[in-house]
C-alpha cells in the first residue's frame, strides 16, 4: 500500500567526523561523502539519475551533474524542513521511482559547521525562520536552544519530566558513540557529568545540545527490484510519511507546545509499513537536543503524551535496552550531519554492519526526522 | 575604535509595518479579522479562519498568563552578552493569542503555567512582561 517496499536504500556513505580529519568544502564533503554511497551500492557516478541535496543551499543538483558527468539526470527537488529534510526525502525519493521517474537517487549532505560558520545562529537566513527573525530574534530569542526550550519546560511543568531523564538520553547516546569508533566525542559521561553541565537555555543544559560538525554524508535510494541484485543486501523502505506541526513557522503560537509535527506522520508511516511498535527493533531518532528525542518517543507512539521521561529511564534506550536508540551516537555525540548519519546507521543496523554497536537480530527499524520549528519525518525500514 | 554592537532587527514588511509603528507609540498592536472578529499573531496579510484580507489593529488589553519560558545563559548574539542570564516567557492573552517576551523585574524562579504577568512595551519599543501587581 502506498509506497510500501518500492524503493530500498543500496548505498551508504560517509566521510571522517572525528574532530579534525573531514577536509574540504561543504561542497568537496558532499561529494567524498557521496562517491563512497555510490561506491557502496556498486554502482558508478554516471548511474545516478535523481538528487535531493539537503539543506545547505550552498550545494544545488547541478552540481553532481558536473562533477559527476551524469548524462540525464532526470529528477531533481529539494526539502526544506531543515533536520527533516533527509528522511523527508527518502518519501521523496521513493515516490519519483515508483512514478518511473527514476531508478538511483543520491541524498547528500555535506557541512563545515564545526570549522566554519555555526549553523545554530545562521538559522536566521532560512526562509522558514523569517517570522522569528523579525519578532522573535530583536527580543533575544536568536538560537534554536532557545527556542525548542519552552517546549521542554512546559513538558516538565505539566508532566513532571525532569533534567535527570533527559540526562539519560545524553548518556547512551555517548555509550553508542564510543561503540561506533567514527565519532566526534569519545569520553564517557553520566548523569552527575550531565547535571554539572553549564546550562544553555534553561532547562536545556550543554550536555543536552548537539554537536557542530564537519564531514558528509549520503545515501542511494534506488528501485526495489534493481536494488535485489546490487553490492550489498538491500534495505527496504516500508513506511514514511512527513508531517507539520500547528503553527509550523513559530513555536510560540502553537496551540500544543509539547505535540510534534511526526505525530501526524507516524501513523501514516506505521499504517504503510504494516507494523507495528513491538516490531521495532532498532530507531534512530533525530535528536537535535535530549528533549526532541523524548518528545518524539511520546509522538511516534512508543508510550503516552507525558510519559516520555519514564521510557527513557534505568538505560531503556541503551543496547539491550527497551528500544535501542541512536546506536551511531547521533547528533548528540557523533556528528550533525542533519540526521543523514541516522539514516546511514539504520541501514548499517539492518545489514547486520553495527559493529561493536549492533542490535542483535535486527530485522525492522525506524529513522525519524525534526527541524524547522517541529516538522517531523520518519522511515521504517526492514531488512530486504 | 569599534562601533556598538546593535540589536539585531529585521526589515518589516507592509503587512507588519503597523505592529512596529504601534510598539513605538506604546501600544501592543493585535490584528483582528474584520469580517469574522478572529485575532491573529504574528502579523499576516490573511485570516485563518475565513480568509478575509481585510483586518483591524487592536491593542492588547496587557493582561497575560504565563505558557513557558527559558532563561538564557549563553552568548548566542554579543548583543545580549551583557544582559545574560534572562528570561524569555511565552504568555497566554484574553485575546487569544500568545507572545513573546522578555521578563522584567520578576524572579524567573517563581514562573509557573498560569501565573498572572503584565505586557507592556519598555523604553526601547519592544514587548515586555513585567509583574501583575
Ligand atoms: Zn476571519
Amino acid at each position: 500500500m502506498g509506497l510500501r517496499d518500492v524503493a530500498a536504500i543500496s548505498g551508504i556513505g560517509e566521510t571522517s567526523y572525528r574532530r579534525g580529519e573531514a577536509q574540504g568544502s561543504s561542497l568537496s564533503l558532499t561529494l567524498q561523502a557521496s562517491l563512497a554511497a555510490i561506491a557502496d551500492a556498486g554502482l558508478y557516478p554516471r548511474d545516478i539519475d535523481g538528487v535531493i541535496p539537503i539543506a545547505s543551499g550552498a550545494v544545488v543538483a547541478e552540481d553532481f551533474i558536473t562533477n559527476f558527468g551524469i548524462p540525464d539526470l532526470r529528477f531533481s527537488a529539494t526539502t526544506p524542513m531543515g533536520g527533516a529534510s533527509p528522511v523527508a526525502a527518502i518519501q521523496c525519493a521513493a515516490a519519483a521511482i515508483a512514478a518511473g521517474i527514476c531508478r538511483h537517487v543520491l541524498l547528500p549532505i555535506g557541512r563545515t559547521g564545526y570549522s566554519g560558520a555555526r549553523i545554530s545562529t545562521r538559522v536566521h537566513q532560512m526562509p522558514q525562520f523569517r517570522v522569528v527573525g523579525e519578532f522573535e530574534m530583536p527580543l533575544g530569542g536568536i538560537a534554536p536552544a532557545q527556542l525548542y526550550a519552552p517546549m521542554a519546560r512546559r513538558h516538565m511543568e505539566l508532566y513532571g519530566t525532569t533534567s535527570r531523564q533527559l540526562a539519560e538520553i545524553a548518556v547512551s547516546t555517548r555509550n553508542h558513540a564510543i561503540l561506533n569508533g567514527n565519532a566526534a566525542m569519545t569520553k564517557p559521561i553520566t548523569i552527575d557529568d550531565h547535571q554539572d553541565s553549564r546550562m544553555i537555555s534553561d532547562p536545556l543544559r550543554l550536555l543536552d545540545c548537539s554537536l557542530e560538525s564537519d564531514g558528509g554524508a549520503a545515501v542511494v535510494i534506488s528501485a526495489a527490484d534493481a536494488a535485489r541484485d546490487m553490492r550489498r543486501p538491500r534495505v527496504l523502505i516500508s513506511g514514511m510519511a512527513e508531517g507539520h506541526p500547528d503553527s509550523p513557522s513559530v513555536i510560540t503560537q502553537r496551540p500544543e507546545l509539547t505535540r510534534l509535527g511526526i505525530a501526524k506522520a507516524a501513523p501514516r508511516a506505521f499504517a504503510m509499513a504494516g507494523v507495528t511498535h513491538a516490531d521495532i527493533d532498532v530507531a534512530e531518532i533525530y535528536d537535535c537536543f535530549t528533549y526532541i528525542v523524548l518528545c518524539q518517543l511520546e509522538d511516534l507512539g512508543f508510550c503516552a503524551k507525558g510519559e516520555g521521561g519514564a521510557f527513557v529511564e534505568g538505560g531503556a534506550l541503551g543496547l539491550g535496552g527497551r528500544l535501542p536508540v541512536n546506536t551511531h551516537g547521533g547528533l548528540l555525540s557523533q556528528a550533525h550531519m542533519a540526521g543523514m548519519n541516522h539514516i546511514v546507521e539504520l541501514v548499517r543496523q539492518l545489514r547486520g554492519d553495527g559493529g561493536a554497536a549492533q542490535v542483535a537480530g535486527a530485522e525492522i527499524g525506524l529513522v525519524t526526522g525534526y527541524g524547522d520549528m517541529g516538522d517531523g519525518s520518519i522511515a521504517i525500514m526492514r531488512r530486504g | 575604535m569599534s562601533a556598538a554592537i546593535e540589536r539585531p532587527r529585521a526589515e518589516p514588511s507592509p503587512d507588519t509595518q503597523p505592529y512596529w509603528d504601534g510598539l513605538a507609540r506604546g501600544e501592543i498592536l493585535l490584528q483582528r479579522c474584520a469580517e469574522c472578529g478572529k485575532f491573529r499573531h504574528y502579523p499576516r496579510p490573511m485570516c485563518d479562519g475565513c480568509f478575509s484580507f481585510t483586518h483591524t489593529w487592536v491593542a492588547a488589553s496587557g493582561a497575560a498568563t504565563v505558557h513557558s519560558w527559558t532563561v538564557t545563559h549563553h552568548p548566542f548574539h554579543p548583543f545580549f552578552r551583557a544582559k545574560l542570564p534572562y528570561a524569555l516567557v511565552t504568555a497566554d492573552l484574553p485575546e487569544g493569542v500568545r507572545v513573546l517576551a522578555p521578563l522584567d523585574g520578576v524572579d524567573p524562579a517563581t514562573l509557573r503555567i498560569g501565573l498572572k504577568l503584565r505586557l507592556g512595551v519598555d523604553a526601547e519599543g519592544l514587548p515586555v512582561l513585567r509583574g501583575a501587581e
